[in-house]
């Protein structure tokens, strides 16, 4: 496991089918930059063989059948695209996501303000204020996790998870923010909730943003949010993008 | 229209097709069958695509039923005991099942699942491309859950499999758990070397917490050589991670997309059903192979999937002596050639 030189990638198997690209070990824009782009240039012309393409903030998972695809003529097409890599990174489109950090949806807010000294008010302008990099998603569909949070908004994680909250909250923990889509218990703050839809299986685009798109909070108040929730329910975007 | 009736069914039964493919990179699980071979074997037995839309019985068993016409059907995975209108069957079968006969699927000797796949589509939406049951998400399958008595599948249209049935011969299918075979890595350098070698000695007893997701295996504690939080990334099915505790976790069919604990192994593909149908108290010990020897095993399955399924007619003074002891605990039959 050797395979890093200078500036290039490790190559790591998690097993036989699956292959990573490594760039380095922390989150970092200039190393997910590095993942996307080789992300797009395999994605552009796939070999015979590849099965998905799943990118981190640091690093590509290449899930592959080796039995179409040998291991050797897989890294060498990744070290081919290397070289020509940075050019294939497209400019990520902005989207604009209506966030509700009023009572009843920004359930942990004030209890997150407090423990950053902050009034409520403010910890949800400075959210709102910032601009986000769409990592990664993971955990669950359409749970996206996103760079960027305003430094005093830091916190770290719960040491022990709070019980499920809502679907389509907004996050914060951990010196992240995040959306999740789907209700589960967790260890992060739970600061708003967004009408939109970040996983809708019927709509011809079931996921919104793609990795390396940038991202804003528009805070709506409650009466906002019911009257978007209800056409996104209906099959709307209500999210707005903005092309780069 | 033909169809499936379940009549009881034990909790963790689900429909599960070759899995949700494609969709990993937006946090989708993929899902599919935890003995992918055993799905695709009883899949091919009855004429079907290999990663076709079956049923996968937990232990919790199963009882079901045709409704407005025959079924033919085909039972592999687990040393289940089968029988249909309370008459034992091998533990992979190919049969047909007429409508109002009952088919039922208990744990028996040895294995955690079994597939029943049914010759013809079962007639179930598919969400995002693929019909496997995700249930903590509630995606696929019926209704994304998981299956319970009265539920009903129509089948359409039925598929036609052998005509007479008999037994599925496949020693392939027969893997005891005692080694499974491991390739280092993704993280293996977050461990010590001393740590490598006591996870591949073992041994690990197998726990009874495991589920669809995730196997969890109890031994020696293994330490980190630094910390054991890493920013997350991509997960592979098999792949085994070691979180502060120091007992290894395996990860399974419902997996999430990526992870953030070191990974310090991961378990080859042609070893996952192995380890998949071990039972809770299995001790096993990890052997460390290479790239090579896991694609090499991985060919032997593909080469045996892509041959014909052999079926041999079902005669009872042809059983052989190990299928007479698996059916020892529920053929009255046998009783009465026992001596004394």
């Amino acid at each position: 496991m050797s395979d890093r030189t200078a500036a290039g990638p490790v190559f790591l198997d998690a097993g036989e089918s699956a292959l990573v690209v490594e760039f380095g070990r922390s989150v970092d824009p200039a190393l997910s930059d590095r993942v996307l782009a080789l992300d797009a240039a395999l994605a552009a012309a796939p070999p015979e063989g590849l099965r998905e393409l799943v990118p981190t903030y640091r690093s590509l998972m290449i899930h592959y059948d080796p039995l179409r695809l040998d291991r050797a003529r897989l890294v060498g097409l990744v070290e081919e695209r290397l070289g020509a890599a940075s050019a294939d990174l497209r400019p990520g489109a902005l989207w604009t996501i209506p966030c509700c950090y009023a009572p009843p949806h920004g359930e942990d807010l004030a209890e997150m303000a407090a423990l950053l000294g902050m009034p409520p008010e403010r910890a949800a302008d400075l959210h709102a204020a910032a601009r986000y990099r769409v990592y990664m998603y993971g955990f669950s569909p359409g749970f996206t996790y996103l760079g960027g949070l305003p430094e005093p908004l830091a916190i770290s994680r719960r040491a022990r998870p709070r019980p499920p909250h809502d679907s389509k909250v907004v996050l914060v923990g951990g010196g992240l923010s995040a959306i999740a889509s789907f209700a589960m218990p967790t260890g992060w703050y739970v600061v708003g909730r967004t009408p939109e839809r970040l996983y809708a299986p019927e709509r011809a685009s079931a996921f919104l943003f793609e990795p390396g798109d940038s991202l804003r909070f528009e805070a709506i108040d409650p009466a906002t949010f019911a009257a978007l929730e209800a056409r996104a329910d209906a099959g709307e975007v209500v999210a707005r993008r903005t092309p780069a | 229209m033909t169809a499936l009736r379940i009549l009881s069914c034990g909790p963790g039964v689900t429909v599960q097709d070759g899995g949700r493919h494609g969709y990993l990179r937006y946090g989708v699980t993929v899902a599919g069958p935890m003995d992918a071979l055993a799905h695709a074997v009883a899949n091919r037995a009855v004429g079907n695509r290999e990663d076709s839309a079956a049923l996968e019985v937990s232990l919790g068993g199963i009882e079901l039923t045709a409704e407005d016409g025959p079924l033919t059907i085909a039972v592999a995975g687990g040393a289940f005991q089968t029988t249909l209108d309370d008459q034992p069957l091998p533990a992979a079968v190919v049969a047909t099942l007429e409508p109002g006969a009952k088919l039922r699927l208990r744990a028996g000797a040895a294995g955690m699942w079994c597939y029943l796949a049914i010759a013809g589509d079962l007639d179930l939406p598919a969400v995002l491309g693929s019909r496997a049951t995700h249930a903590r998400t509630g995606m696929g399958g019926l209704d994304g859950r998981m299956l319970q008595a009265g539920d009903r599948i129509a089948v359409s249209p039925p598929g036609r499999g052998a005509a007479d049935g008999g037994a599925i011969v496949a020693p392939l299918l027969d893997r005891p758990a005692d080694i499974v075979r491991v390739l280092p890595g993704p993280q293996q350098d977050y461990f010590a070397e001393d740590q490598v070698a006591a996870f591949l000695a073992g041994p690990w007893r197998i726990s009874p917490r495991g589920d669809r997701m995730a196997c969890f295996l109890e031994g020696p504690v293994l330490r980190h050589a630094g910390g054991f939080n890493i920013p997350s990334d991509g997960v592979a099915m098999g792949a085994i991670q070691v979180p502060g505790e120091g007992q290894p976790i395996v990860l399974m069919a419902d997996r999430q997309s990526t992870g953030g604990y070191p990974k310090i192994a991961t378990v080859i593909g042609a070893d996952l059903g192995r380890l998949a149908q071990a039972r809770p108290g299995t001790e096993i010990a990890f052997r460390a192979v290479s790239h090579g020897e896991a694609v090499r095993a991985l060919a032997e399955q593909r080469a045996f999937l892509d041959a014909p399924i052999a079926i041999e007619p079902l005669r009872r003074d042809r059983f052989s002596s190990e299928f007479l002891l698996g059916r020892n605990l529920v053929g009255g039959w046998i009783d009465a050639r026992r001596p004394g």
